[in-house]
């Protein structure tokens, strides 16, 4: 299923600041990611890459600045932001005892979107899950219970994807698929933001932002 | 919007049924604990009877907070209870949502098991009518209040024990008016007031407490 350009809306952040604890993790950041562009986030560890993008879909909120999602605050979108992004975070948000084929299911239609069976079906089938659809989510493996989570994000074809480290735990073939999913995200003008440790090295207008390991202001790089 | 939250009552009660021991072990608990009463104080039937509302309400709401744990950390476990802040509907009905089916997993198989239990006790036929309807309009209470203690105990170490110093005075009203519903019948009086006050306090509950337990759900997850 092609992603759908659902959106010509930016994501705007400005002059965020986080912190965790008494330790400020990065202050006075600011970008904006307007459609079809990639926004990798790069940091070593403890730098503020998760906390950041759960400033970024609303989970959190920062020590000082604000998002927008064009010319509204976050927490003023109608239909909440999540109308307007998908996050998959280090969990998979998957439940053990349903299905693969209902846990996508039910997932999307958490979100809001009418997802049908074939729907599903297909874009289990894109990621490699043929034959897994009706066994349990709880006996696949790490990378396979990814692929799952991947298939919710493709079937919701939302224009904004919030990743935090998808790569992770997926094979050569996996990834292959997810950057082919990314280009076709982008190339429909979406728009994506990621943590990875790894090189993205997708075709389309990829940027990348390295937070600071100390408390020094981050730069675009 | 309807959709949405049929969803999610209909993916909660389909994890109900995969996993039956969570709601098994909440009426096995209730069962239990009235079924050693009689050991304890001794079978003299009139003792029993006049113990029968307090230690049929203890038990419900021990029963009750057995099972509140579980009610949003398993979603917050395996990530789940992210995409339920990220969902377009407003938090305090998915709470709603997701309370009712606590509901229909603890509180309606106590409240079905309990003319088993009263005729245990000593409870006359008559008497029994009023302990069901108490315990309906009563174990909702338990579910609402106890969402709020199970949100504000999430992630929190030892956070069962917490949830039961949270939780548990606040079910004193509930305790009081169910346990007194069932008193007033037995003594030959009338428990209108006992089920009216109970009926006004599910409907406070259940307009204040999904909205506490959403703030807490945010705050927690913050």
């Amino acid at each position: 299923m092609p992603p759908q350009a659902l959106s010509d809306e930016c994501l705007r952040a400005v002059d965020l600041a986080a912190e965790r604890g008494d330790r400020r993790l990065f202050q006075h950041l600011g970008f904006t990611l307007a459609p079809g562009q990639l926004l990798q986030v790069q940091g070593a560890n403890g730098s503020g890459k998760t906390s950041l993008l759960r400033i970024l879909c609303g989970l959190s909120r920062p020590a000082r600045g604000a998002v927008y999602w064009g010319e509204e605050p976050l927490a003023r979108v109608e239909g909440g932001i999540g109308s307007c992004l998908s996050y998959l975070g280090h969990r998979d948000a998957l439940k053990d005892e349903l299905s693969v084929r209902e846990n996508v299911l039910f997932a999307a239609r958490l979100g809001g979107m009418i997802a049908g069976r074939e729907a599903a079906d297909a874009v289990l089938a894109r990621l490699g899950l043929t034959g897994y659809e009706d066994l349990p989510a709880g006996i696949l493996s790490q990378g396979q219970k990814r692929r799952v989570a991947l298939a919710r994000l493709l079937l919701e074809a939302r224009p904004l994807w919030v990743l935090d480290e998808p790569l992770a735990a997926l094979d050569a073939q996996a990834s292959a698929i997810l950057r082919e999913a990314l280009a076709a995200q982008l190339a429909g003008g979406g728009m994506v933001i990621l943590t990875t440790h790894q090189a993205v090295d997708v075709p389309g207008d990829c940027t990348c932002l390295r937070l600071p390991d100390g408390i020094e202001v981050a730069t675009a790089c | 919007m309807l959709m949405t939250l049929g969803t999610l009552l209909q993916r909660d009660l389909t994890l109900v049924v995969r996993r039956p021991q969570d709601a098994l072990t909440v009426v096995g608990f209730f069962v239990v604990v009235i079924a050693l009463f009689p050991l304890g104080v001794g079978p003299e039937p009139e003792l029993l009877r006049r113990l029968a509302p307090g230690v049929i309400w203890v038990a419900a709401l021990l029963a009750t907070m057995l099972s509140l744990a579980r009610l949003f950390a398993d979603d917050y476990r395996d990530g789940s209870l992210e995409q339920l802040l990220l969902a377009p509907e407003p938090l305090t009905l998915l709470v709603l949502v997701r309370t009712a089916a606590h509901w229909l997993m603890t509180g309606l198989p106590l409240v079905l098991v309990s003319p088993l239990l009263a005729v245990q006790l000593g409870l006359r036929p008559e008497e029994i009518p009023v302990l069901m309807l108490a315990l309906l309009l009563g174990t909702p209470i338990l579910s609402l209040v106890g969402a709020i203690g199970a949100a504000l105990t999430l992630g929190v170490r030892g956070g069962g024990v917490l949830i039961a110093l949270l939780v548990l005075p606040l079910y004193v009203p509930p305790l009081v008016l169910g346990a007194g519903a069932l008193d007033a019948v037995m003594h030959g009086a009338d428990a209108q007031t006992h089920l009216s006050l109970l009926s006004a306090l599910l409907l406070f509950a259940l307009v204040t407490a999904p909205w506490a337990a959403a703030a807490a759900l945010r705050i927690m997850l913050d």
